[in-house]
């Protein structure tokens, strides 16, 4: 059984129809790219799979459980991590209070403890802005911060909604190495990017979304040599 | 401005000990006024709704105390005791649970309902929570003046010439900085704290968090009227009356020690509150009491209109 299935999903915003019957499933372990161009609907699945905007149509399920209609304080509970567009970390909290409210769920104060000092280790900018208020950090600090702070609901699953933008292309390298080292520690990876090229090199698999709708899926190797995705997503 | 200085200053200095008798009575009241104003600073920071009822819930306060008092068989008059001020403590906490629990349901049946509509509707809602609140006690208690027992202790303590403060001042402000104190130490430590600064800040990053959103903000609603509610039963005691529509003066001056203070920010409104209750009583006291709504609305629109973050606004960045 898929870790997470998304199952002919509609979603809207009011009487936008942001997603229309959009299916997608990921494995234990796997990362999974999901790729599109702006508006395509990318953050509306992330959104409609941690019950920030649920589904009016459809089901998302985590391990066959259905979690389309609970509410997201509750899924993240269940295991499933998201780190939204825009960073969203609390800009006037101390960098350590958002790591805390990162295992806001949590009650296994020893877990806590380790996590966090694993994910200070994963993240030594992060670390030396501990004591800082989160609305001083540098984009690319916010980022990792944002990551960090993900990370520490433990998660099953994570969803990164474009960890990259906006960073120095020496970030965005050590981004996609974390991203690698957190899914080799064991967590299964949904991963949403502007650099198609990059993502795709470090998934197993991708989607391709347009206007609301999967156009296309695959081994990322088969995505990549696609002549339609390099035109329209690759830049080649 | 310049010459009410003119006009202050002589007058200040030519009785020193009256001065320092305003400044008392100006921070015993400035207190009741901050512990207002943390209810509306705490609201409005974390669903930016202005709740004109907040005034009313503090009204409320003393309002509820009464028949407890009565039932407890307390009397004005009674020798300080143990007893007497356990009771009163006893009272203070049913009291403060009590005006929780309808705080929350305000919010339950008249603001969560429109969270999502236009900021007007929740506004307009919270004006009308306002009267039927007033209107409740209105219905409950009469128009009148209702008189309060005194219980406090009536002993001064000179303070050089004729000023003096009384252990009721004292008892008035040290409550105060009592309940600010834990309050922000509560806000900064607590995991519930964190979780309203969090929900304050982003609710979509909040839920994802895990931070129960409704459950927070109805948490904030309930610590506001613990708060009021205290504000309520220390301004019976030490002013020794009420009446239904004190919230409404009230209110508006506690919330202009909160636009003061930095909306959102809670030392501010302590700060704040001190401060309106000093320009209440150094225009009662040197001038006249019909002049001091304008003196205190018209430090509401300055600060609005110059400086709207308020004294100690959020200076963090948002990137
Ligand atoms: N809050 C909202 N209210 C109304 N419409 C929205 C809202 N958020 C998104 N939409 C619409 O839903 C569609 C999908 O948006 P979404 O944010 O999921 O796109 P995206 O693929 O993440 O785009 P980008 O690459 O720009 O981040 C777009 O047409 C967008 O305009
Ligand atoms: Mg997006």
């Amino acid at each position: 059984m898929a870790l997470l299935e998304i199952d002919a999903v509609d979603t809207y915003y009011g009487r936008v129809h942001a997603l229309q019957g959009v299916s997608l499933s990921i494995e234990e372990g796997e990362i999974v790219t999901l790729i599109g161009s702006n508006g395509a609907g990318k953050t509306t699945t992330l959104r409609t799979i941690s019950g920030l905007t649920p589904a009016s149509r459809g089901q998302v399920r985590l391990r066959g459980r259905d979690i389309t209609h609970l509410p997201a304080a509750q899924i993240v509970g269940l295991g499933i991590g998201h780190v939204p567009e825009g960073r969203r970390i609390f800009h006037r909290m101390s960098v350590r209070d958002n790591l805390v409210l990162g295992a806001y769920r949590r009650k296994d104060r020893e877990g806590i403890r380790r996590d966090q000092e694993h994910v200070l280790t994963l993240f030594p900018r992060v670390r030396q802005r501990l004591h800082q208020i989160g609305g001083t950090l540098s984009g690319g600090e916010q980022q990792m911060l944002a990551i960090a702070r993900g990370l520490m609901s433990k998660p099953k699953v994570l969803l990164l909604d474009e960890p990259s933008l906006g960073l120095a292309p020496i970030l965005v390298d050590q981004i996609f190495d974390i991203i690698r080292d957190i899914n080799r520690e064991g967590t299964t990876i949904l991963l949403i990017e502007q650099n198609a090229t990059k993502a795709l090199t470090v998934s197993n698999r991708g989607y391709v979304l347009e206007t609301g709708r999967i156009v296309k899926q695959g081994p990322t190797k088969m995505l990549l040599e696609s002549p339609d995705v390099q035109r329209a997503y690759l830049g080649i | 401005m310049a010459i009410l200085l003119v006009l202050f200053i002589p007058r200040a200095a030519s009785d020193p000990s009256f001065f320092v008798q305003i400044l008392v009575y100006g921070l015993a009241n400035g207190a009741i006024y901050a512990l207002i104003a943390l209810g509306y600073t705490m609201v409005y920071g974390i669903i930016e709704l202005i709740n004109f009822a907040h005034g009313d819930v503090f009204t409320l306060g003393a309002f509820v105390s009464l028949p407890l008092i009565g039932a407890f068989g307390l009397t004005e008059g009674q020798s300080a005791s143990l007893g007497l001020y356990a009771a009163l403590l006893v009272i203070a906490i049913i009291v403060m649970l009590i005006l929780g629990g309808v705080n929350v349901l305000i919010e339950r049946i008249a603001y969560r309902p429109l969270r999502h509509a236009p900021r007007l509707a929740p506004l307009i809602t919270a004006v009308g929570m306002s009267f039927i609140l007033e209107g409740a006690m209105y219905i409950w208690r009469g128009a009148n003046n209702i008189h309060y027992p005194d219980f406090l202790p009536a002993g001064r303590i000179s303070l050089g010439g004729s000023a003096s403060i009384g252990y009721k001042d004292l008892i008035v402000i040290a409550l105060a900085v009592v309940f600010v104190v834990v309050l922000t130490t509560f806000i900064n430590r607590s995991k519930l704290g964190k979780a309203m600064r969090a929900t304050a800040q982003d609710q979509d990053a909040a839920q994802l968090m895990g931070i129960d959103i409704n459950r927070t903000i109805a948490a904030t609603f309930f610590i506001g009227a613990i708060l009021a509610g205290a504000g309520g039963i220390i301004f019976g005691l030490y002013f020794n009356t009420v009446r239904f529509d004190l919230g409404f003066q009230a209110g508006l001056f506690a919330f202009t020690a909160a636009v003061f203070g930095g909306i959102g920010n809670i030392q501010g409104a302590a700060i704040g509150g001190l401060f309106i209750g000093l320009v209440k009583a150094y225009s009662d006291g040197y001038f006249t009491s019909q002049l001091t709504d304008v003196w205190i609305f018209s430090i509401l629109i300055l600060v609005l209109v110059f400086r709207p973050t308020g004294l100690l606004g959020m200076r963090v960045p948002e990137k």
